[in-house]
């Protein structure tokens, strides 16, 4: 395909933590890939028994051949001082989840006895995932009330909220009793991540518009209109993060290279066109364009986030200026040199923004990569022990060159410890020097670890085997095992030191965010943001006739 | 009913504040939800161990041999000794412990050197015997308890690969599948592969 041989990017300039913060959405998000997996799928709204003030109960499915999956909500009316969308809260206006199959009446009477207390209730094997979520009062009230008289809501009050409905966490994967992944892992349509949380929150949002419309005809059912299906698609879900998945990317090594390796696959290939069609360049061109109006909706008053913002829009200018002069499509592998000038006259935020823009007009690239973004992680559990220690200190020199020259007798250095909270069994981080509970530490300071080994294996016998050096040395077993995967899996570690004081938390954050497809980052400290999900996204009764890049749709 | 992920994170962190490090801890998080898939014991069996070290933690092997005896062996440090050296201790097909403290604990770990190996292993104490496949499956016989605090001694045999079938039953199943043959006339000879009448071209 290409005779100029582009080579991956190096793990050790794309896996630090302040890249990372910078990825934007792209083609390769999951919830743009959910979307696509099941726009042939049957959509229904198969119960709908909700009172006069939107409380009760609703079904809706997806079904194809034999298959069905049922989201079961359950409204109800909590008192404003309950509302909270920390992880303290107990009650929520709604809770949800996605019931594996047509729930049965029994089924349904179980859930209701559950679902509505989240990590305290208990559900089954029969479910698949499980959440909740808190109105934005303000634009939910907003909404209804304006709907009842007749009238459609205000548009830049949406614009500022962009959502009816905020989730505060969505589980999968065997939490507080839901089923495990390996039960499911075969069917092919959820071959891509998180493919079942990402069906929940886009079912949450048509829950959401129905129970708008639903209380407004009961307060006024002479005057009463629907909500405007223009204004519906451009309100998404909104979702408060908070350090929960910050651990989950250390902890799941495998699966973290095959979303940054299929990204850097995806900008290798498109790299490598020598001859980029006209058609192909317009498309970035348009996604470019709208994508900018799109930026101006990002409202935060996060400093570190209107930092990130506005280094990004002077950067667009600047490569607007860039395309217009000097990029044609006669010349020989212009993506490639566009990506070239993009990394030298570019800061992250905008070069990553652009790397995901350059994907739109490739499917027959992406389009692959999306069934290999999962992982069988425990194919790669086992330490090979057989192996030498000689084998292991050239691992550690080759995959973690920054980590090994980093000072950790300084106190900056180890200034931060992961831990798990007893109230809620959340992740949290904290000042190793101020706070108690460093002793409890979580094995997440994987920097300070994989340096440990290093002085202790450039102090071992070479020759000896690794299964013979943790005879003597089962404190950096942990270690161990992800030294052997990162050699195998290059985009598997961060390559920063997770328990320094420059640490920003809201980076991990922002990573794993922007694989689902999030947009709209607000952080609301350096610990926890809000975003935004599926807004502009097709709504139920469109996605058999939708355009993929519906996440660029202007919001106006 | 809990998950095995639910099991797997609980076992990992119960074992970590019972004193073993974070990566024996997630060894035996994997272990604990294998024994449980297999349908055999062991959050009863893990629960009662890590009470029994809560206040002493127990001492860890310096070196797998074929006879290992102590007053008393852990069956973790062992299991994941006998996982890490499994290529080695092959060779000398029986291994015996002595003194092994919930023998049920070790088995996850020895089914995962079945698998490693391609092998299949036989371990037995008191009167049970357990066949792991190749951490396919674990074949137990005569369990009489779900617990046994301490087994006097554990033998691990290393099993060659062999069939479970004699050359004569062999021969009479592969001569009945021959019946969904075709006999080949002259012309399907000819014909039937699609070959042509020369390969001298």
């Amino acid at each position: 395909m290409s005779d100029l041989n582009i080579k991956f990017r190096d793990p050790s300039e794309v896996m630090k933590l302040s890249r990372l913060g910078s990825f934007h959405q792209s083609k390769l998000s999951f919830l743009r890939s959910f979307i696509r997996e099941f726009k042939d799928w049957d959509y229904k709204r198969d119960l709908f028994d909700l009172d006069k003030n939107g409380y009760g109960t609703a079904v809706y499915s997806f079904s194809k051949n034999e298959r069905n999956y049922s989201l079961v909500c359950f409204a109800q009316h909590i008192n404003s001082e309950e509302r909270s969308d920390r992880v303290i809260a107990t009650k929520w206006d709604a809770a949800f989840v996605l019931h594996d199959g047509i729930p049965t009446k029994e089924d349904i009477r179980r859930l209701r006895d559950n679902v509505p207390k989240q990590e305290v209730g208990r559900v089954s094997y029969k479910e698949l995932t499980l959440s909740r979520a808190n109105k934005s009062v303000r634009a939910f009230d907003h909404v209804v009330e304006y709907l009842s008289l007749g009238k459609q809501p205000d548009k830049n009050l949406l614009n500022k909220v962009g959502y009816l409905y905020r989730t505060t966490a969505v589980y999968g994967s065997g939490k507080f009793g839901l089923a495990d992944r390996f039960r499911i892992k075969d069917r092919k349509e959820i071959y891509g991540p998180f493919r079942l949380e990402m069906m929940l929150v886009y079912l949450v949002r048509q829950f959401t518009f129905d129970q708008v419309n639903h209380i407004a005809k009961f307060k006024n059912p002479t005057k009463a209109v629907e909500l405007d299906i223009d204004i519906a698609r451009n309100l998404g879900i909104g979702n408060s993060t908070g350090l929960g998945m910050a651990p989950f990317i250390v902890n799941h090594p495998t699966l973290l290279h095959n979303w940054i390796f299929c990204r850097e696959k995806a900008l290798k290939e498109i790299r490598s066109i020598e001859k980029v069609n006209v058609n192909d360049l317009n498309i970035f061109k348009d996604c470019l364009i709208k994508s900018k109006v799109s930026i101006n909706t990002w409202l935060t008053d996060s400093d570190y986030q209107n930092h990130k913002i506005n280094s990004l829009k002077v950067d667009l200018t600047k490569f607007d200026q860039y395309l217009e002069k000097e990029c044609s499509v006669k010349k020989k592998y212009l993506w490639n040199s566009i990506y070239i000038w993009s990394a030298k006259n570019l800061k992250d935020e905008c070069l990553e923004y652009i790397v995901s823009m350059m994907m739109e007009p490739y499917d027959k690239i992406i389009d692959p990569l999306i069934n290999n973004m999962s992982s069988e992680e425990d194919e790669y559990f086992t330490i090979p022990a057989d192996k030498k220690v000689s084998d292991l200190k050239i691992i550690l020199e080759n995959n973690y060159k920054s980590i090994i020259k980093i000072d950790f007798s300084k106190k900056d250095s180890t200034f931060n410890f992961w831990f798990i909270s007893k109230n809620k069994e959340e992740p949290r981080v904290a000042n190793r020097y101020e706070e108690h509970g460093a002793e409890l530490e979580q094995p997440l300071a994987i920097a300070r670890d994989i340096k440990k080994l290093y002085e202790k294996i450039i102090k071992t016998k070479q020759t000896s085997s690794i299964a013979d050096f943790l005879l003597n040395n089962d404190d950096v077993r942990h270690v161990v095992r992800r030294a052997f995967i990162v050699d195998q899996f290059p985009y598997s570690e961060i390559q920063d030191n997770t328990i320094g004081a420059s640490l920003v938390p809201i980076d991990m954050l922002r990573l794993k965010l922007s694989f689902f497809g999030a947009v709209k980052f607000d952080p609301r400290s350096d610990k926890w943001l809000r975003i935004n999900m599926y807004q502009g996204a097709p709504l139920s009764h469109e996605m058999k006739n939708f355009n993929d890049t519906w996440v660029y749709n202007v919001i106006n | 009913m809990q998950s095995l992920s639910e099991i797997d994170t609980t076992s990992k962190r119960a074992s970590k504040a019972a004193g073993f490090s974070w990566g024996i801890a997630e060894e035996i998080g994997k272990a604990i939800r294998n024994l449980e898939l297999f349908g055999l014991p062991g959050i009863i069996n893990l629960n009662l161990y890590l009470k029994k070290i809560k206040k002493k933690h127990p001492e860890k092997l310096k070196k797998i041999e074929k006879e290992n005896k102590n007053k008393e062996l852990c069956p973790i440090y062992c299991g994941v000794a006998f996982l890490d050296q499994c290529k080695h201790l092959e060779t000398l097909r029986t291994i015996k412990f002595y003194n092994i403290n919930y023998p049920m604990l070790i088995l996850p770990f020895v089914s995962k050197a079945s698998e490693i190996l391609g092998k299949k292993i036989l371990i037995q104490y008191n009167k049970s015997s357990f066949l792991v496949n190749f951490n396919k499956s674990i074949l137990s016989k005569n369990i009489e308890t779900q617990i046994v605090t301490l087994a006097n001694e554990i033998s691990i045999v290393f099993l060659e690969n062999k069939n479970s079938f004699s050359d004569q039953e062999w021969k009479e199943i592969y001569k009945l599948s021959e019946e969904t043959f075709v006999e080949e006339s002259e012309s399907l000879k000819t014909k039937g592969a699609g070959a042509g009448l020369t390969d001298n071209d």
